[in-house]
């Protein structure tokens, strides 16, 4: 669909509290629909003041998050995911 | 985790204990005025070795946490508590002896 | 401190469990003492957590049962509950505190499932304190990659043809299915069909229960 807006997941691997998950790093999706803005958890987790950022509901095909090992390609898996984890990228090669 | 290899999903459930009600409740009750957030709780939890979910309960992890934070915020000091789980462990063998003075 | 808590029964009139015989942990001496600590600072009262842990015991999947009969029964209540979940409960009267919810649809195309990768986030204030698989490292694990094994354990076996979608509660907002309304159950009540609506049918491990399997069907 060519009105989704693709987003790849930062492949950044920082310790400490963050929340995305690691097994969506660097997989593109599209946005779902796009939420807050909320405080950064990754600041709240440490009682500092947090800046507010937007949240974005990604959905993600399991051929894209687990390529040939999908269970069923076409079934998705849908994360929030804050905005500074995420750049707008194009659509995924068919797989 | 998400994605790991794991076996069956357990189906045992067991009923929480009042001690364990009372973990969840303070850690409500002393996020909800501010003296830590959510995040705080999970980031604790998350920093714990993957050893500590194997040697301790979900209501261990929560209370280890809940305090790591509460002292993190200065809400009490360590010595404070480390007088204080002493004189609890001075009052008796079981939780209902000690849990009351 | 009070000895409030040395009585049988919460304020509830409910039995405590009997816990108070075991030998004490470690981390219950914890727990007895960062209460006694806080109660002491002012920052609760013995009241306080009584209330708090009553609130928690009131909760339960007949809350959202009853969310959940309402949107079968009244389509304008289905949309506002899929446009804002936590708005359309708490118009309910539910006590959903600070938590925001998405409720998802199962249609005859599409099944949601709920999982927290990171933790154990659930819609508490909804459904309750969340099961103890829900907390399983293996929940956790396996769902986001095969679902439909996972559902099977559960008894739930999906057609080929109806896409899943895994909710991985990552970060803010909490989620609640809305299991596609059973048939043979027209003319129903709002409570008669709450009645169908099992816990696990709202997390998305099941389905509602077979309105045939109910005794005194309606009419």
């Amino acid at each position: 669909m060519s009105d989704r807006r693709y987003m790849r997941v930062a492949t950044h691997m920082p310790p400490g509290h963050v929340r995305t998950p690691a097994y969506l790093r660097g997989k593109v999706g599209w946005v779902e629909r796009t939420l807050g803005p909320f405080p950064n958890p990754e600041e709240l987790a440490y009682g500092v003041t947090a800046a507010k950022l937007r949240l974005m509901r990604v959905r993600f095909t399991m051929a894209e998050v687990w390529g040939p090992d999908a269970e069923h390609p076409d079934d998705t898996i849908d994360a929030e995911i804050y905005a500074h984890w995420l750049s707008p990228t194009d659509a995924p090669h068919a797989t | 985790m998400g994605g790991d290899a794991a076996g069956p999903i357990p189906t045992e459930q067991h009923d929480f204990s009042l001690w364990e009600k009372r973990v969840d409740a303070l850690m409500v009750i002393a996020s909800s005025k501010g003296h830590f957030t959510v995040d705080g709780l999970r980031r604790v939890l998350e920093d714990m070795s993957p050893q500590s979910f194997e040697t301790m309960t979900y209501y261990e992890r929560w209370i280890a946490s809940v305090n790591q934070n509460l002292i993190e915020s200065g809400v009490y000091t360590t010595a404070e508590l480390a007088a204080r789980m002493s004189d609890v462990a001075a009052r008796g063998a079981t939780y209902g002896e000690a849990s009351h003075e | 401190m009070p000895h409030d808590h040395h009585d049988h029964l919460s304020p509830s009139g409910h039995p405590y469990r009997p816990d108070d015989d075991h030998p004490l942990t470690y981390w219950q001496q914890m727990e007895i003492a960062i209460r006694e600590i806080l109660i002491e600072k002012g920052v609760t009262t013995a009241a306080e957590i009584n209330a708090q842990i009553d609130a928690m015991d009131a909760r339960s999947p007949a809350n959202g049962a009853a969310v959940v009969a309402r949107a079968w029964t009244e389509p304008a209540f289905r949309d506002d509950l899929l446009r804002d979940a936590s708005a359309a409960s708490a118009s309910m009267g539910f006590d959903i505190g600070p938590m925001k919810l998405i409720a998802v649809e199962n249609t005859a195309d599409v099944h949601n499932v709920i999982v927290c990768t990171l933790c154990s986030c659930y819609p508490r204030n909804l459904l309750g304190l969340p099961p103890d698989w829900y907390k399983s490292r293996a929940y956790r694990s396996r769902t986001v990659k095969e679902p439909r094994k996972v559902l099977a354990e559960f008894g739930v076996d999906l057609p080929d043809h109806v896409t899943v979608r895994v909710h991985d509660s990552t970060a803010d907002m909490r989620y609640i299915v809305v299991p596609a309304r059973p048939d043979g159950t027209d003319g129903w009540s709002a409570d008669q069909l709450a009645a169908l609506v099992t816990r696990d049918s709202m997390i998305g491990t099941g389905l509602p229960k077979d309105p045939g399997a109910i005794a005194q069907t309606p009419r």
